[in-house]
């Protein structure tokens, strides 16, 4: 069986750049894997998501997306095929939230009764009753609730894989706790490829099956959370690990 | 005055109907071109960088001088002259239309594009009607600027209100440079107003889907 997502060698460097955003990347990741990208700002995470998109394409390498090379497929069909997720969430302001959700339905040009039937089965899920959130403009909808707009938008299409870049980075921390518990749910009700980038430590080990830690473009490890903390790769992860030990202990003062 | 209005009535409505149908003529076919323009800039980068460059060139010309430039090509009348406005209203609704679609929020054209909307559906979808405020505007602007430069274009023969200005300088008659200023000035007020009501109503009606 083919892998769900594969990186050959995959370099990528921005025009005036001295070093690569990517440098030499390799990873396979398999379906159902739910895998968090952590690094700190400028270490390639957005980049490595974006290519898979092909918002960004590599310079050189390949990526194969369960066998195929994605260079040889039209992007226009390859985006919607996979669940995009970003930050600002950059839901539509013009367009109810139902129609948020059916938009790539209606560019797949799915009949209207399976289009209406899926958006309310995700707002169903996304915790936002369909009767009431359908036909509301995001502009009346909490961030929180604007994000889970986001993610079933992304969802629409039952895509395989989802790239998310930092869903929950503008969301409060309590809001955002609840929303990665539902993330997490949602993820084991399904057989899809989550790839989520963060900056938040906790968040990454919380979330991941596997994480991948990167810095200047590379992935200095790529394991599962208990891997990472018993064994850290070098001296930068297990400062990251330190870190978030000391965050703990901070909190443990208070007990 | 009143007795010139009173005697004249009808060259008045005629010129001033006569100024509205250049109007209207000069902004289907601008607003035609422009879409055409705006259309290739989104799409290109090269003409988004070429295009505004050149028509604030043109735009800075004098009409006088565009008129003469233009009859020997296209003669004395009414076709010079609309095809000059329309030329002149391209830089001015170029200028609005890109503002108003590179206003939008990147984020959303970043979402849309992640979601494989083609450049096209975009345009159409959701960066048209997120950005019809500043239509609005650029039609506004271009259609005042189009009454007060036809005016002008009377001293080409194409008729309308600038045709009274313009006999009453030559004849020197108070009455009809004051009943053509006046209704041109008219014209332009009214336009200026309607389309701005239009882009009051777009705004009211838009606070209820717009990010705060």
């Amino acid at each position: 069986m083919a892998h769900a997502i594969e990186f050959q060698n995959v370099t990528k460097t921005f025009q005036g750049s001295l070093r690569n955003a990517v440098d030499h990347i390799n990873f396979t990741a398999e379906e159902g894997e739910f895998i968090t990208i952590l690094g700190s700002s400028g270490c390639g995470k957005t980049t490595l998501l974006k290519m898979i998109n092909r918002l960004y394409e590599p310079d050189t390498g390949k990526i194969i997306l369960f066998g195929e090379d994605i260079s040889s497929m039209n992007p226009v069909k390859l985006r919607r095929r996979i669940g995009y997720v970003i930050q600002q969430i950059g839901l539509f302001p013009h367009m109810t939230v139902g129609s948020n959700i059916a938009m790539v339905p209606n560019l797949l040009k799915w009949e209207k009764e399976k289009t209406d039937a899926r958006v309310d089965q995700l707002l169903t899920m996304a915790g936002l009753a369909p009767e009431e959130y359908r036909n509301r403009y995001p502009a009346q909808l909490s961030g929180g609730q604007q994000q889970r707009v986001g993610l079933a938008r992304a969802l629409a299409a039952d895509p395989k894989i989802m790239l998310l870049d930092e869903p929950f980075g503008a969301i409060d921390s309590i809001t955002r706790a609840r929303l990665q518990e539902e993330l997490l749910t949602l993820h084991r009700g399904m057989k899809k490829t989550f790839l989520f980038v963060t900056h938040d430590i906790e968040e990454a080990f919380k979330l991941g099956t596997r994480v991948m830690i990167m810095n200047e473009g590379h992935i200095l490890q790529f394991d599962t959370p208990e891997q990472i903390i018993l064994h850290p790769a070098d001296g930068f992860v297990s400062s990251l690990v330190e870190s978030a030990r000391e965050k703990e202990r901070f909190w443990e003062k208070f007990k | 005055m009143i007795d010139y209005m009173a005697k004249h009535y009808d060259d008045l409505i005629r010129a001033a109907l006569e100024h509205l149908q250049i109007v209207l003529i000069t902004l289907l076919l601008s607003l035609a071109l422009a879409a055409f323009f705006t259309i290739l800039c989104v799409y290109s980068k090269t003409a988004s960088r070429m295009i505004p460059g050149l028509l604030s060139m043109i735009y800075s010309i004098p009409s006088l001088a565009m008129f003469a430039l233009l009859i020997p090509l296209t003669g004395l009348g009414r076709t010079t002259a609309i095809l000059v406005l329309v030329i002149y209203n391209q830089y001015l609704l170029l200028q609005n239309f890109l503002a108003g679609l590179n206003g939008i929020d990147k984020s959303i054209s970043e979402a849309a594009m992640g979601m494989g909307v083609t450049p096209m559906q975009a345009l159409v979808k959701i960066k048209l009607p997120l950005s019809r405020k500043a239509f609005i505007a650029g039609i506004r602007i271009a259609m005042v600027a189009t009454v007060s430069i036809a005016t002008i274009a009377a001293s080409i023969n194409a008729g309308g209100l600038g045709t009274i200005l313009f006999d009453g300088l030559r004849t020197m008659n108070p009455a009809k440079i004051i009943w053509g200023s006046l209704l041109s000035a008219l014209l332009a007020l009214l336009i200026d107003g309607l389309l701005r009501f239009a882009e009051k109503r777009l705004d009211h009606s838009s606070t209820s889907c717009s990010l705060p």
